[in-house]
């Protein structure tokens, strides 16, 4: 699946009544959990506010706030590298991997390692890669990609994971959560101890103490990133946060939007190595900064808020696009609305064209957004972007509107127009026949509004 | 106090009842209303589908023939057109003289509901409607105007009319412009969710502020033969039933 065939891999989603059923349960309780969690906060609508405005201050100093990191990170012991694009953040790591001589890699969920299809990289370069997290193993055992930022595997039933667990693991057949994921746990305690490095994402770097702080809820992640001799942890450029403080506000914000918990069960602060031999902890922190499209983001200030987004999710489960139809359909790494802005920007306008009208421009995503992305003026803007940049494929279209809009700049044109419409309406073209499939369609009135009003007055 | 109506392409030409029933409706409220028939469309299925310079043509045209009005108000029996006509600035960057005049046609432009209600502070425009009824927010309306209780005390006050509220009132009807042309069956999945609990909670009739939302929740009811019909709340506040 990809994002080119967006249209087919809707109408597959539709007809799936599975995918339906649990989309349908996931986003309902994650909407309402979340609606619970930002109502218990007297102050939310300040918060986003406030999350915002720091996040705009990171982004148009970005530059700046990148060296400070870099050289805080550095003098408490991090090693940092930095990657243009993906292909560049996928040969650090593997280099890093093979030079230590890794065989086990145990990775913690992120969608920036998603993103750059490290997995993928690194089984090449002869690595025994294995996710952490449970919604992660249950999809890689699948042979299949998130299909949420947050929830990887909510497109699946208990029951598939359950028939999962019985071909892949050689569990008896159970539909008992607690068995299933105590069967995961053991698996994967074992893999723990045998990791050579642990790889995972970054949650927030914060510039004045160069620390990398990561949420989770299975405590997978502070395993992966304390068992392994070495960790390397994945960031994209804009994941920075200037003060420790600012963290009040966002782990505030983050874990209310994403699962509506009032704070996850486990925030990692790493800052830099261990101290002295003794300690506990990996030897080695290697932080790969990437760019991968991130700042062409930023240097357009309407594109620029895209890079703002903290990847709670909440906007894909607040879309009544994503809720019908899922994460898979949009064939790109970062579904639902936030995935129809910034998927055009990674891979391409061509390649995503059809990502940015997959929305009812009802604005529900922007009402959830904790740091208020205006994602329907983003969509519209790639929107006008496309019609611009590639007329080929939209000559039919650009003439309508061309023609459309001679019409409706001159009235006595207008007039006519609709009443040549009133008398050939039964005959109708394309664009009608997708509305009247399924829907009654309301004729064009004998007597306009307009006539009307001259007859009367 | 003089308005000018913006009745909306889509009413002039569609549902025109909307349009009379606006002008019933402000003159019970005590208003004197125009109309001025060289008003076409705000330019929305254009801006929504990214065609921006002809948006900004419609919008010129909008603009100036309304700013040839006395009227002290514009109001339009459309939350999604209102909003629009609130974007014209976003058109201008680069023709500032037009965004003032943008900003200046924007400041007097009204939806129905709100203008009834915040403006002449009036909740009982004295009609009668028999029937059980609720209202579906349409999202432009709600999110980029912020209308939700206006409509609401309106109804509340009509006589005979009982307002049942669905638990998705604010999910969008899955119409959405060419969205609903361009994607037909998801913008019909959507649909469905809404028609649902609309089915369940045993209505006689369906009221939204536009006539887009109307049309969609309306092809679809009638489509599966249902009995619940869809009114635009002018009309239901105009007593036409």
């Amino acid at each position: 699946m990809n994002t080119e065939t967006f249209s087919e891999n809707a109408k597959a989603a539709l007809k799936d009544v599975q995918l339906r059923g649990a989309l349908r349960n996931a986003t309902t309780l994650f909407g309402k959990r979340r609606r619970e969690a930002a109502a218990s906060l007297s102050n939310w609508e300040e918060l986003r506010s406030e999350a915002r405005a720091i996040k705009d201050d990171v982004l148009l100093h970005l530059d700046r706030y990148l060296e400070t990191f870099v050289e805080n990170a550095e003098s408490r012991g991090a090693q940092v590298h930095w990657a243009r694009d993906a292909a560049e953040a996928n040969e650090i790591i593997c280099r890093l991997t093979l030079e230590r001589g890794a065989r086990n890699v145990v990775k913690s969920k992120s969608m920036t390692t998603e993103e750059i299809h490290l997995n993928t990289a690194l089984e090449r370069a002869g690595m025994h890669v294995v996710e952490t997290d449970l919604g992660e193993y249950i999809i890689q055992l699948a042979h299949e990609t998130p299909s949420h930022i947050i929830a990887p595997a909510i497109h699946k039933t208990k029951r598939q994971i359950a028939e999962l667990f019985t071909t892949e693991l050689g569990m008896p057949p159970t539909d008992d959560v607690a068995e299933l994921t105590s069967t995961a746990r053991s698996t994967l305690r074992e893999r723990f101890a045998a990791a050579d490095i642990g790889i995972s994402g970054v949650n927030f770097g914060i510039v004045e103490t160069g620390t990398i702080v990561i949420v989770e809820n299975e405590g997978n992640i502070r395993l992966t990133t304390s068992l392994p001799r070495t960790h390397i942890a994945v960031m994209g450029i804009e994941k920075l946060l200037p003060r420790f403080a600012d963290l009040d506000i966002f782990l505030k914000l983050l874990p209310r939007s994403g699962t509506g918990q009032a704070l996850s069960t486990y925030q990692s602060f790493i800052t830099g190595t261990k101290r002295n031999a003794s300690d506990e902890g990996p030897d080695e922190l290697h932080i790969v900064i990437l760019d991968n499209g991130r700042s062409r983001m930023l240097a357009h200030p309407v594109t620029r808020q895209s890079l703002a987004c903290i990847r709670c999710g909440a906007c894909l489960n607040a879309c009544p696009v994503y809720q019908q139809i899922g994460g898979h359909a949009y064939g790109s790494v970062y579904p639902g609305p936030i995935g129809s802005v910034i998927t055009p920007q990674l891979i391409g306008m061509e390649k995503a064209a059809q990502l940015p009208y997959a929305s009812s421009l009802c604005g529900a995503c922007r009402e959830v957004c904790p740091v208020k992305i205006d994602i329907p003026q983003l969509l519209l803007h790639l929107r006008s972007e496309i019609s611009t940049r590639q007329p080929a494929g939209r000559r039919t279209e650009r003439l309508a509107f061309k023609l459309w809009a001679m019409i409706m700049t001159r009235p006595w044109l207008y007039e006519k127009t609709a009443i040549a419409g009133r008398l050939f309406q039964r005959w109708f073209a394309p664009p009608v026949k997708a509305w009247t499939a399924s829907r009654d369609l309301r004729p064009i009135e004998m007597e306009s509004f307009r006539e009307h009003w001259r007859r009367t007055h | 106090m003089k308005v000018s109506l913006f009745v909306t392409c889509l009413v002039d030409q569609l549902w025109s009842s909307v349009g009379t029933s606006s002008v019933e409706v402000l003159r019970r409220a005590g208003c004197e209303v125009e109309f001025d028939d060289r008003q076409t469309c705000c330019g929305q299925p254009a801006f929504n589908t990214g065609y921006r310079d002809e948006a900004r043509q419609v919008a010129k045209k909008f603009i100036e023939v309304f700013e040839q009005s006395k009227a002290d108000a514009i109001v339009s029996p459309s939350g999604s057109c209102t909003a629009m006509v609130h974007h014209f600035p976003e058109l201008f960057n680069e023709e500032p003289h037009w965004v003032e005049r943008a900003h200046a046609i924007a400041a007097k432009t009204y939806e129905l509901s709100f203008f009834l209600v915040r403006v002449l502070k009036i909740e009982d425009v004295g009609a009668s409607w028999q029937g059980r009824l609720t209202w579906h927010d349409a999202c432009h309306g709600l999110r980029d105007l912020g209308i939700k209780s206006e409509p609401r005390r309106l109804i509340q006050n009509v006589r005979g009319a009982e307002l049942v509220e669905i638990e998705n009132a604010e999910s969008c009807c899955g119409f959405g412009g060419t969205f609903s042309v361009k994607y037909p069956e998801i913008s019909v999945a959507i649909l469905d969710q809404k028609i649902e609990a609309i089915e369940r909670a045993g209505v006689d009739a369906v009221i939204s502020g536009d006539a887009s939302c109307l049309m969609q929740i309306g092809g679809r009811l009638s489509r599966k033969g249902s009995s619940i019909r869809v009114m635009h709340l002018a009309e239901l506040l105009a007593g036409h039933g």
